[in-house]
């Protein structure tokens, strides 16, 4: 990889009030890959994600170290966080459409960033956010009902729809499968793999058979240290750290 | 053992039905014969003179003073309500709201005849003081009725707000929505229906509310044809005249067939409150 990585993290260190959550992490996600982030509860790998468009900016929060994203400095108090979270988009665990029509769904991120936009521009940008994540065909013909009617898997997409007529480069996803049955488990995954090489994606998942079916590289973490980052195949196959062979062989965690 | 529990508690459910239905009955059968014989006259007349030689039993103008003292109390309490509850629930500190929150059900513990006494003391000069030729008036009563209904929006209000799911907030902060914007692009839209509800038991509360209007609106039968006209209510009326009226004649029977109409009225908002509420859950479900 020559270009810059999409995100550049350089001795991330956490406190939540005394409590130190992340130790000295340091890694590089590169443009277009899905980096897995495993590691037991409590690890700080949701923390670590959490950082990445600032949902962690809380009083009783410190942080330390380096962060770039997308050419924003993520840490820096002048940073314009609002414009960050549109760069930089977040899957939620439990699917969490708003309480407003699909349409409305989607195009809220316009609204919000770009409320100027034609109508026109806008409905092509919904068009093709929702063909991205597969539910265009059926959703076309039911625009204006309540995003909270779907099931599960598709709210799960529409939560990932939402985010694309932004045009982020880097999608968050905090356990997006965890709420989902298998069938809907699967579809998300394959969406994730559709959409790689277009975003950089970073998925925190427990679920180890996951992370090694979707990521690209994967990293483990405990105790809210990064101990080891590698390609996907060969973290689960040949790890070089005692912890992460124990950690994948299910020994604890 | 139990089946005697059982039938007690039953019998407290069917005793709040019993209750009304007494009630009802009550002041029924008091004023319904009235009703009957009057009802062209009462919803025609704009004049209530149930104590001249030849007594008219208009109530147009009763009607209008209530739904003009009402619905401009509205314009108080609404705006200022839901702003609070905003305020309580979506930026105020936990320490903050917890004091504010004492502070409000302090000024729900108010009773209304000291409103009154707020009304005539404060609101009455300054209104003066604003033009009004007569400080006690419909807006004297509107202020002081919105006031008064303040305390009740605030607390349901903060309630609905509080119980729109936290993932909405996260969701619509997560994609670079400012407070601001989430609280009127997500949560107003969300909590619409508790906050409609907070409203229209503000409005029931109003619409019945007696002392602190009879004390400030200056009980003029009078259709208002200015803004600071004085107006007189339904309520008012019978507070003021139900001690002076001799007992089964026909000013007495007048006053519970204004009761009558006071119920229907209520009724008719609940019945509105009701319908919005069930119109909107079924559009979302």
């Amino acid at each position: 990889m020559n270009e810059a990585p999409a995100v550049r993290i350089r001795g991330l260190s956490l406190w939540y009030g005394a409590f130190r959550a992340l130790e000295h992490v340091t890694m590089d996600v590169h443009r277009g890959e899905i980096m897995g982030l495993i590691g037991p509860s409590g690890c700080g790998k949701s923390t670590l994600l959490r950082c990445l468009n600032r949902l962690n900016d809380q009083p009783y929060v410190r942080i330390e170290g380096d962060l770039t994203i997308a050419g924003y400095d993520v840490m820096s108090p002048t940073t314009d966080t609002l414009a960050l979270r549109r760069d930089v988009g977040m899957v939620f665990q439990r699917p969490n459409p708003l309480p407003i029509s699909i349409r409305d769904n989607v195009l809220f991120g316009l609204r919000l960033h770009a409320p100027k936009t034609s109508k026109a521009e806008q409905e092509a940008r919904m068009e093709g956010a929702l063909r991205e994540v597969m539910l265009w065909d059926d959703l076309k013909d039911r625009l204006h009902h309540d995003g909270e009617s779907l099931s599960l898997e598709a709210r799960q997409k529409l939560c990932i729809a939402r985010l694309l007529p932004l045009k982020p480069t880097v999608l968050l996803f905090d356990e997006p499968c965890s709420a989902l049955d298998p069938a809907g488990t699967a579809a998300v995954e394959e969406l994730m793999r559709t959409l790689r090489g277009t975003y950089t994606q970073v998925v925190v998942t427990h679920n180890m058979q996951q992370a090694r079916r979707i990521s690209d590289r994967c990293a483990f973490m405990l105790m809210g240290e990064l101990v080891e980052l590698d390609d996907t195949a060969q973290l689960f196959t040949h790890p070089s750290d005692e912890r992460t062979a124990r950690y994948i062989e299910g020994r604890f965690g | 053992m139990e089946f005697v529990i059982e039938g007690l508690i039953r019998l407290s459910g069917v005793s709040a039905i019993v209750f009304i239905l007494a009630i009802f009955g009550f002041i029924g059968k008091e004023g319904i014969v009235f009703l009957f014989t009057h009802i062209v006259e009462m919803l025609t007349s704009t004049d209530w003179s149930p104590t001249a030689d030849t007594p008219v039993y208009g109530i147009v103008a009763l009607i209008v003073g209530t739904v003009w003292c009402v619905g401009l109390s509205l314009l108080v309490s609404v705006p200022l309500g839901i702003a609070a509850a905003v305020y309580l629930s979506e930026f105020s500190g936990e320490r903050t709201r917890e004091w504010l929150k004492v502070i409000v059900e302090l000024l729900a513990a108010i009773p209304s005849v000291v409103w009154g006494f707020i009304g005539v003391m404060i609101i009455n000069p300054l209104l003066q003081a604003g033009g009004a030729q007569v400080g006690l008036n419909g807006i004297n009563g509107a202020l002081v009725l919105g006031l008064m209904t303040l305390p009740l929006l605030v607390s349901l209000g903060e309630d609905a707000l509080r119980a729109v799911p936290e993932s909405y907030r996260q969701a619509a902060l997560a994609m670079g929505a400012t407070r601001w914007e989430m609280v009127r692009l997500v949560l107003l839209p969300a909590a619409s229906r508790g906050l409609l509800v907070a409203v229209l038991l503000g409005v029931g509360r109003c619409v019945g509310e007696t002392m602190a209007v009879l004390m400030v609106t200056g009980h003029a039968v009078r259709i208002p044809n200015e803004l600071f006209s004085p107006v007189r209510t339904l309520t008012a009326t019978i507070a003021a005249e139900l001690g002076e009226a001799v007992r089964g004649g026909e000013h007495y029977q007048a006053l519970f067939a204004l009761g009558v109409m006071l119920f229907a009225l209520t009724f008719v908002v609940n019945l509105i409150a009701d319908r919005t509420i069930r119109g909107r859950a079924e559009s979302v479900g």
